[in-house]
């Protein structure tokens, strides 16, 4: 499986549990602090934590705008705080990359006392199974646009989606033993490497 | 009377879905700033910074120390305006032993309790047992045995004592080098030396184990007490603490907006000395802090807990 290295952004939050599921899945990453970093990544995960404080730090970092030219040219995972970050949020505080055509707003389930965890059937085209999701002070996916598709609901609501490259969830897949959406978001990107591939040996033949 | 309140307790999930979404919150706060407040516009400032999380209590350890008298849970009112002006998790603290007062931070849904000694402890023999609430606990501790103590009692995050509202690191050091002392040493160590181990810090055999064959702590392990500029930060973060939680060092000191902004920037870019010099500079004084030497044993917040 080629994917090139996988870039974790490691400003806050859980981004250690991701590493060490990219770690199982044997693919090469790296932490990203800052834009020389992440100009070397081939994909990037933006992980759980506080979406305010990864505002306030992409902001002293001047890495929004090269965040946001980022996630318009190569795959991005983003679980919980980075699915906030990636979407439209309810939240003037957070400062959103608009990469994903989705409204989510924040905390909607309520306080930690409210974090849960439960069985999501989960379509990964080859099968249909349940996965642990594990919900911590979670946000809601309240809208989506057409180019969005709904890859697992939760009472109703989607809580794990896919807009072309990218994979966005709600809930957190690092903090379960289990590897299933990692997998396959790396085999998306690795299906798509193999594509731009062979449409470059196709154009050089001709 | 105390089985009855346990009964009260009973969680919707089995005991180890309940301690994986405890310290999944704690994942979460990690390489962030937990700030104390004491009111809601200190709330605001902290979240704008760029904290993870604030500790709401009335009065900062600094304060605490110079007024002294029985130091307790805060007011329910307050910590319920900071929780409905910020949109981070809120923490608050209650006494060593406390059981009651946590079951009102509970019941308030608080995000995590702080079973603290900054507090004058309720108990002299007992911690509280932790397993039994659905909120997560952080607790303080000094060295190895008294981490693995609290775990097993149900914490979900640990942090080193240090000595709350000093504006000195010292303390805060020596506990994080004891703690990674002991875990290294232990690490390294023969299976057949475990139970001794275990025997010598009086902590669980299962948690020794797990520390054997980790070499970490089964929580996330923070650092508290002392913290009170980027580079106390920036020196914690490099010892091995996941997180910092600051006290009196923000709101105690001439500036505490740039000051909380510049711990946060130095506890994420900890490695980077370039980052850490920028958000150095320029900085106004930070709080005059204590010479601990001059402190009487019961003036030391860190030897409270057992």
């Amino acid at each position: 499986m080629v994917v090139g290295l996988i870039g974790v952004l490691a400003l806050q939050g859980g981004y250690q549990r991701h590493a060490d599921h990219l770690d199982r899945c044997g693919v090469k990453w790296c932490l990203v602090r800052n834009a020389e970093t992440l100009a070397r990544c081939a994909a990037l995960i933006l992980p759980g934590g506080e979406s305010t404080a990864i505002t306030r730090l992409l902001q002293a970092e001047k890495l929004l705008e090269p965040l946001r030219r980022f996630t318009q040219s190569h795959p991005v995972m983003a679980t919980c705080a980075g699915l906030i970050m990636m979407a439209r949020s309810n939240d003037a505080r957070v400062e959103s990359l608009n990469a994903l055509d989705l409204d989510v707003a924040r905390n909607a389930y309520g306080r930690q006392i409210k974090s849960f965890q439960c069985s999501i059937q989960i379509d990964l085209g080859t099968d249909s199974d349940s996965f642990p999701a594990v919900f911590i002070r979670a946000p809601q996916i309240m809208q989506y646009g057409p180019s969005v598709t709904v890859l697992a609901q939760h009472q109703g609501s989607p809580v794990l989606v896919a807009q072309g490259w990218h994979l966005g969830m709600t809930f957190h897949p690092e903090l379960s033993d289990d590897l299933r959406v990692h997998r396959y978001w790396l085999e998306r990107i690795a299906a798509l490497h193999d594509a731009v591939v062979s449409q470059k040996e196709s154009l050089c033949k001709t | 009377m105390q089985s009855e309140s346990r009964n009260n307790q009973k969680s919707a999930y089995p005991a180890d879905t309940v301690r994986g979404l405890k310290i999944g919150l704690a994942e979460m706060l990690k390489g962030g700033v937990i700030m104390d407040v004491t009111n809601v516009e200190q709330a605001l400032i902290a979240e704008r910074a760029g904290a993870v999380a604030v500790m709401a209590l009335e009065r900062i350890p600094a304060d605490i120390r110079v007024e002294g008298g029985v130091a307790r849970m805060s007011d329910p009112e307050l910590i319920k305006a900071i929780q409905d002006t910020v949109s981070i998790p809120v923490m608050a603290k209650c006494r060593i032993g406390h059981f009651a007062e946590a079951q009102i931070l509970q019941a308030l849904e608080v995000d995590f309790i702080d079973e603290s000694e900054v507090l004058t402890p309720a108990d002299d023999a007992y911690h509280i047992a932790k397993s039994s609430f659905d909120v997560p606990f952080v607790c303080g501790a000094t060295n190895l045995g008294e981490a693995l103590r609290r775990i097993g009692e149900g914490a979900a995050m640990i942090r080193t004592k240090g000595e709350a509202g000093s504006g000195n690191i010292v303390e805060a050091v020596r506990h994080l080098r004891l703690l990674n002392q002991a875990m290294a040493r232990l690490h390294n160590s023969d299976a057949a030396e475990w139970m001794t181990v275990a025997k010598e810090l009086q902590a669980p055999y299962e948690l020794v184990r797990y520390v054997a064959e980790q070499g970490h702590l089964p929580v996330p392990c923070f650092c508290a007490g002392g913290i009170a500029t980027p580079a106390d930060a920036a020196l914690v973060r490099q010892l091995g603490a996941q997180a910092v939680f600051v006290g009196s060092g923000i709101f105690k000191s001439d500036d505490p907006e740039a000051r909380a902004e510049a711990i946060v920037v130095a506890t994420t870019h900890f490695d980077d000395p370039g980052q850490l010099l920028r958000v150095s500079r320029g900085l106004q004084p930070a709080m005059r802090g204590l010479d601990l030497q001059g402190l009487e044993p019961e003036q030391r917040l860190a030897s409270r807990g057992w």
